[in-house]
């Protein structure tokens, strides 16, 4: 791949300029709003409100920070921050978790047995593609009110864990496992269940890194789901608790405190990205066994 | 250590059958090599053995038992597969020790066998590595480890050393026969290539179509093969087969000249071979197969002439000494050695006894 006549660090200067030109047009663009944020967060409401924002952290950040924790947010959303934090990060690592353990279990069962309506199953997995969340709502809500699972974690996460796409996924995966691999292993004596343990799931790790990277933001930024199936302030996610927080008249909101809020709820998807970032890349772009 | 036997053993996929009933008894110890064209069922059946494919009719029996209903762990075999599959995550050692690691072997008798398996194939230095670190005969030699510390009853092996260099092979080979020696456990071993199966083998099995031709020592096969397939394909350079027209004493070969043979069974149409190696220049004045040459190749100690009997299109091949001056054009007179001719039924290609 480091070919060293074609890779782009050989390329000519003005080439080089111009594509690193382009790269940090890109960062910026997508970067400055979220900076925006950070710098609001440590501004007073007044000064945000007052244009033009200031572009350099202002002398509130100490005050903001510990006044959100402090029972700041609990004031305006009714729930404290930790607790929404708290929340999140169940409701995030209950879906990645329980996405990765389902797909994995049923891809697993469609690559690796032959059972009677095998191709059956994996097209009504398929399917389930075509029907997002949104599309499927109202009869999702029908189920858990009927459970009894409103205002409840697995409530908040049970609806959102069937994935076709993980499923799909973690088959395109196993399929490129040799037919011999899992010979070897049965001529060694493992069964299913050993076969499973200690030899595909070692060798799926970075895969399971990056559907765990993929799927726990997918969870985090979670909108309409955890809006229809919460009542109580309690069981809000930070996201849902941001939106209420500035459902008042603009001079009423308490900016310095959603700035806060906001820039805690980017925070965690930013660290589990940038902390699991060499395996997530290793997951996806590689091919060998 | 077993014996095992295969009584009247079948495979059909979805009523197709494609081995077509093969009856065999290995005794305790023997190296029997599965040789064939590919396709021709050599490792279906080897998989048959090992229980990695379902018997569809006879029976299967290693040891003493009948091994139909058993998965492969219950039937005390251990595999080498042609591409090795070692378990890409576990190091040398590991992968070596994973069978036993799953019978619950004590961890100091484990330890103490791949050491062993490890010194006999010389995988000491390497067994902390991963099997990507290691070049193709390294990850070859794992895999035979990982078979032999299982101290099986029997060895199968799948076209082991086929994804090897030509050198390597050779060296492999004289090593899988040192090893055979050293443990003496029944063996079955797959291969499409003949040097393999005349080298390794104590009895070969030939297989065309999924029907063993022949079972007999690698020399039975050379020296009287059983049908016109084993004896155009055990041999290099192959047999010369051709039709002649049997006339009591002599017969009538392509191009109508007259050959004398001793021994020709009946009148009539027949098959008859002969190997490069059994044809010598004829004296003058005897009857004898006039060779017109198209082209020879000179490997330094012989010369392999390619040409057509004269007067027909009938390939021939022969096999020359060294210094031989035959070029392109020239026509050579071969007398068949009488004591290496062989007949074939024309229709059935069975092999037909000289009279």
């Amino acid at each position: 791949m480091a070919e060293a006549s074609d890779s782009p660090l050989n390329a000519p200067p003005a080439t080089r300029m111009l594509a690193h030109f382009w790269m940090i047009l890109g960062v910026i663009v997508v970067a400055f709003p979220i900076y925006y944020v950070f710098i609001a967060s440590t501004h007073a409401t007044q000064t945000i409100l007052r244009p033009p924002l200031p572009l350099i952290p202002g002398p509130e950040a100490g005050s903001n920070y510990s006044e959100a924790f402090s029972g700041g947010v609990s004031r305006i959303g009714g729930v404290s921050l930790w607790r929404l934090l708290a929340n999140t990060t169940i409701v995030a690592l209950g879906i990645a978790l329980g996405k990765i353990a389902i797909s994995m279990a049923s891809a697993y069962a469609i690559v690796f047995f032959r059972f009677p309506l095998r191709m059956v199953c994996f097209w009504l997995i398929f399917i389930t593609l075509m029907l997002p969340v949104e599309v499927r709502i109202q009869p999702t809500y029908k189920v858990m009110v009927d459970l009894g699972l409103i205002d409840t974690y697995p409530g908040l996460i049970l609806p959102l864990i069937a994935s076709a796409t993980a499923t799909l996924l973690f088959r395109q995966f196993f399929m490129t496992i040799p037919d011999e691999l899992l010979e070897a292993a049965r001529v060694d004596g493992a069964g299913p269940w050993r076969f499973f343990r200690d030899i595909l799931w070692p060798l799926s790790l970075t895969n399971v890194a990056a559907i765990f990277v993929i799927q726990f933001i997918y969870g985090w930024t979670q909108y309409l789901w955890p809006l229809l199936v919460t009542n109580s302030n309690e069981m809000n996610t930070i996201v849902i608790a941001l939106k209420k927080m500035i459902s008042f008249a603009d001079a009423d909101t308490p900016w310095n405190l959603v700035m806060v809020t906001s820039v805690l709820a980017i925070l965690p998807p930013i660290l589990v990205v940038v902390l699991m970032q060499r395996w997530f890349v290793k997951g996806l772009v590689e091919t060998e066994k | 250590m077993a014996r095992i036997l295969l009584n009247d053993v079948r495979k059909s996929y979805a009523g197709n059958q494609v081995i077509h009933g093969i009856t065999m008894d290995i005794p305790d110890g023997e190296f029997v090599v599965i040789v064939g064209p590919s396709g021709c069922g050599k490792s279906t059946l080897l998989r048959m053995v090992a229980g990695l494919e379902a018997i569809t009719d006879g029976t299967i029996e290693i040891g003493g038992t009948v091994v139909n209903k058993l998965e492969p762990r219950q039937r005390d075999i251990a595999m080498v597969f042609q591409n090795y599959a070692l378990y890409p995550h576990m190091s040398v050692r590991e992968n070596m020790a994973y069978g036993l690691k799953i019978a619950r072997m004590q961890a100091s008798e484990i330890e103490a066998r791949v050491q062993r398996a490890a010194k006999m194939l010389e995988l000491e230095p390497f067994l902390d590595r991963k099997p990507r670190a290691l070049s193709g005969g390294q990850r070859q030699r794992v895999a035979m480890g990982r078979a032999l510390v299982r101290e099986p009853a029997a060895f199968l092996l799948d076209e082991p050393l086929s994804n090897l260099d030509a050198k390597l092979r050779v060296q492999m080979r004289l090593q899988i026969k040192e090893m055979h020696l050293n443990t003496g456990q029944t063996t079955l071993y797959v291969t499409h290539d003949q040097v393999e199966a005349m080298t390794l083998a104590d009895r070969l099995i030939v297989m065309n179509k999924g029907v063993a031709e022949q079972i007999a020592t690698p020399l039975e096969v050379y020296q009287t093969p059983a049908t016109e397939f084993v004896a155009g394909f055990i041999g290099s350079p192959a047999m010369n087969i051709f039709s002649v027209e049997s006339r009591g004493y002599s017969a009538i070969l392509p191009g109508g000249h007259v050959l004398p043979l001793p021994g020709i069974p009946h009148e009539g149409a027949l098959r008859l071979g002969l190997r490069p190696e059994h044809l010598r220049p004829a004296a003058p004045g005897e009857n004898a197969i006039p060779v017109e040459l198209r082209s020879v190749e000179r490997l330094g100690a012989d010369a392999f002439g390619y040409g057509v009997i004269r007067g027909s299109d009938t390939a021939m091949t022969l096999r020359l000494p060294g210094t031989s001056q035959a070029r392109r054009g020239d026509v050579v007179e071969l007398v068949p050695d009488p004591a290496h001719l062989h007949f074939f039924d024309a229709d059935t290609g069975a092999r037909i006894a000289e009279a």
